[in-house]
């Protein structure tokens, strides 16, 4: 019981009708794109609109197929986030544990930089980025949205933070004196405790990627490479959107997001507030 | 545990933090440190990416007065503002009494109603804007046909005309970014201690006074931090315009932002060098906003 102020019942009640009504508003949109995803046009777009599920389902699946490539979109969005995911995990661990229990020249500093490039706003990447990619010969490849990606000051300084409280420096020393190579404390020892962390770190990746607009849309040029959410915005046209299908894409879309957040809220929203809650 | 691979290869203790660190760094300095030292430079380049890297040449600041001469930059840099008030500020007047709601009185199904109003921000800004576009249309729209049944206002023309297309983008930016608000406070309401509520209650103060006097107050720092968020993060709004628009800004530019307009800048109109200034331009607002909001909002004896 973590009772304070109003415990009287009507204050309660209202409290909660307050709350619930909001959290009800809150929820509508995401209603109301599984409902229109059901839905043809017309009947999006009739007196009153529909409000439950219909029948158009499949029929907005397939003006969505013959538009787009959409299940090549929806297999590039799989493939870059998990390789985005993956290569995050990887490189961050491993960042993260020299920063927190490896001593190295300049390591301060060097972390100081990377703090301070978190707060540096989205766009100031925006014309460089493309530059590199186009000086690399990136344009159009996948590997221009995840392997930039893997370089997360929020990855090291989430797996910096973990590493310092869950890895005892002690049991590295103990794995060392044993004969426990570098690479093997850090794969054997570190990684292992680091699993919490990594489950975060991995979950939030996976979500940013999954959502990526802005990257994918400064260097992915051919619809048969391009992952939703750009797939999803060039179906949008001044005149004639099919918004059923649409709608039904971007159901799809957020289905596996709503499924990750059903299992795993709790440890989501610390995670994505770590930075400001600790 | 027997050492295996002993003989093969054996990473050498005093390279260690080099090799754990370096995929990391090497990847950092090429896509976080290079393109900003590279933008800067750009920013002093007059160059179209059509016309191949040699023919960059260097003209001082043009790029930057150009930008400051530009009229379509200030009614972009005007319409951030605007939208970063008026979609950051009602953040925190919802989010705050919300989280005193939900922290005194909400025991059942707390961790759904947190998760209710957190998912918008986890859900594809792409998905949800498309979504809007549809919500928002002028004569089958629901938010239209609720303001009907409720007012009985006329259809407006959310996405099409100059005056409604910036509330439109402020109310999605402020339902997406509630949650994050709402779970900041709430963690922040955890640490309050019990013992001056009980107090306060003894002392017979209601639960307005124990909102004015106790709740805000503890909450200062919090506010300062995450208002500090919503400005840099306002000042950064893309994609919601973006698809709302079109990608071109709306009519009479009245949806286009910063960011908007830098790429449009850059991807549209070919004009590097001249986003790479706007860019700064713009960098240095935010630091300067942040600056003020660091004035305003700092509680008193905090550092840092």
């Amino acid at each position: 019981m973590n009772g304070t102020a109003s415990t009287r019942p009507s204050t309660r009640w209202a409290a909660y009708a307050i709350v619930g009504t909001g959290a009800l508003v809150m929820l509508a949109p995401f209603w109301f794109m599984f409902v229109f995803a059901t839905h043809s046009r017309t009947e999006i777009f009739h007196l009153p609109p529909p409000v439950f599920f219909g029948n158009d389902f499949l029929a907005n699946l397939q003006i969505l197929t013959t538009r787009l490539p959409f299940w090549r979109n929806l297999g590039w969005s799989v493939y870059v986030a998990l390789a985005s995911t993956a290569l995050t995990l990887l490189f961050c661990s491993m960042g993260g544990y020299a920063f927190a229990m490896l001593e190295f020249r300049f390591k301060k500093a060097l972390f100081t930089l990377v703090m301070a490039t978190m707060l540096l706003p989205s766009f100031m990447n925006m014309i460089p980025s493309f530059m590199i990619m186009d000086a690399l010969g990136w344009i159009d490849e996948h590997r221009a949205l995840y392997i930039p990606g893997a370089a997360s000051a929020f990855g090291i300084f989430l797996m910096r933070q973990f590493c310092s409280t869950a890895v005892p420096r002690d049991l590295i020393e103990a794995a060392r004196i044993d004969g426990c190579g570098e690479f093997g404390i850090y794969w054997r020892v570190v990684l292992p405790l680091l699993k919490p962390a990594l489950g975060t770190l991995g979950l939030i990746t996976f979500i940013a990627s999954w959502n990526n607009f802005m990257g994918p849309l400064i260097v992915m040029r051919s619809v048969e490479n391009y992952t939703l959410p750009l797939a999803l915005r060039s179906l949008q046209s001044p005149v004639n959107t099919e918004w059923g299908a649409l709608m039904a894409g971007s159901a799809i879309a957020t289905i596996p997001l709503l499924v990750l957040f059903a299992v795993t809220s709790r440890q989501l929203i610390a995670g994505l507030t770590s930075g400001a809650v600790k | 545990m027997t050492p295996r691979r002993e003989s093969r290869f054996r990473l050498p203790p005093a390279w260690a933090p080099y090799v754990f660190i370096s995929p990391f760094l090497v990847l950092f300095a090429v896509f976080g440190v290079f393109p900003l030292f590279f933008s800067l430079y750009l920013a002093f380049q007059a160059w179209e990416p059509t016309s191949g890297l040699q023919a960059m040449h260097f003209v001082g600041l043009d790029n930057f007065r150009f930008a400051l001469q530009d009229e379509w930059f200030w009614k972009s840099l005007k319409n951030t503002l605007w939208l970063a008030v008026a979609s950051g500020v009602p953040q925190h007047l919802v989010a705050i009494p919300l989280a005193a709601f939900i922290h005194h009185s909400v025991r059942h199904l707390r961790d759904g109603v947190v998760g209710a109003y957190f998912l918008p921000y986890i859900t594809s800004t792409v998905a949800i804007a498309i979504l809007f576009s549809s919500l928002f249309s002028t004569d089958f729209g629901l938010i239209n046909l609720g303001l009907n049944a409720v007012f009985g206002i006329g259809n407006i023309d959310w996405l099409n005309q100059p005056q409604f297309i910036k509330p439109a983008i402020a109310l999605i930016i402020f339902w997406r970014y509630l949650g994050f608000n709402l779970v900041l406070y709430l963690a922040a309401m955890q640490t309050i201690p019990k013992d001056l509520y009980e107090a306060a209650r003894i002392d017979g103060a209601g639960w307005l006074p124990q909102f004015l006097y106790i709740t805000l107050p503890s909450l200062k720092p919090m506010i300062f931090f995450g208002v500090t968020l919503s400005v840099i993060g306002g000042l950064q709004i893309f994609e919601e315009p973006f698809i709302l628009t079109g990608g071109r800004g709306g009519s009479d530019q009245s949806g286009m932002t910063s960011a908007v307009y830098l790429y449009r800048m850059a991807f549209d109109f070919n004009d590097f060098g001249g986003a790479s200034a706007m860019s700064w331009i713009l960098f240095g607002v935010v630091v300067v906003l942040t600056w003020l909001t660091n004035r305003a909002f700092k509680p008193k004896g905090a550092d840092a």
